[in-house]
């Protein structure tokens, strides 16, 4: 599965793509895991209300699923405009 | 419908008046710029824009179809910038036309609600004493509640 962060969640993991192997069924199970990897990590993912996702580009909830997913991205809520 | 995510600065002038030409049948045209804006104390040095490329186009081509099919449009644009940008540079602009104005006012607002917060750009700005990524405002957030549609009555 390809993993890309954006803003502080990029800075703070210390890079904008990786590729992981994972048997999480949720975004929130996940995340989990990753918070496991590295003390960068488990930082960056510190506060889960302070983080969105996106399974294959679309926005979802804590609770999608992430099974079958190509890409899941992790970002800080978005400051378009 | 025009949708545009770039790194090259653009006229809003000039893509004002194209997309008012070239509307068809259209009586009112509504544009909203937003602009770099200095922090307080005036030492914004840039302002940098992060996006995810792919879903950003994505979500800014199901926001602008969400606007036309809600409202009477006959056209929208949203040209959208990111990478380093100066003080007082224009960021983004959007544009309706539609055959009346209530319609294209509506639509532009729903548009730079849902841009605020549901399209995938991270603001941060770069001032003499540091780097900051701009944060989210719960204001915005609220914003979206509005286009919500309301419990159906019953009968």
């Amino acid at each position: 599965m390809e993993l890309r962060y954006f803003a502080w969640l990029r800075e703070r993991i210390g890079t904008g793509h990786e590729t992981v192997e994972t048997k999480a069924a949720t975004v929130a199970d996940l995340i989990a895991e990753l918070k496991a990897r590295s003390d960068a990590h488990a930082f960056a993912f510190s506060d889960i209300g302070a983080i969105r996702a996106a399974v294959d580009q679309e926005l979802v909830e804590m609770d999608a699923p992430v099974s079958g997913a190509r890409e899941v991205a992790f970002f800080p809520p978005m400051t378009g405009g | 419908m025009d949708i545009r995510v770039q790194d090259a600065a653009f006229d809003m002038g000039a893509e004002l008046n194209r997309f008012a030409a070239q509307v068809d049948g259209a009586g009112a045209v509504v544009s909203f710029s937003g602009i770099v804006r200095d922090v307080e104390g005036g030492d914004l040095h840039a302002m940098e824009i992060e996006h995810y490329p792919g879903m950003t186009e994505r979500a800014l081509n199901d926001i602008a179809t969400q606007a036309m099919q809600r409202w009477q449009l006959t056209d929208a644009l949203i040209i959208h910038r990111h990478g380093r940008l100066m003080p007082g540079a224009p960021i983004m602009m959007v544009a309706t036309a539609a055959r009346h104005r209530a319609d294209a006012f509506a639509a532009a607002e729903f548009l730079m609600d849902y841009l605020k917060s549901r399209a995938p750009f991270w603001k941060k700005e770069i001032t003499a004493t540091g780097d900051d990524w701009v944060a989210a405002r719960d204001a915005d957030e609220q914003a979206l509640t509005r286009w919500q549609a309301p419990a159906p009555t019953p009968d």
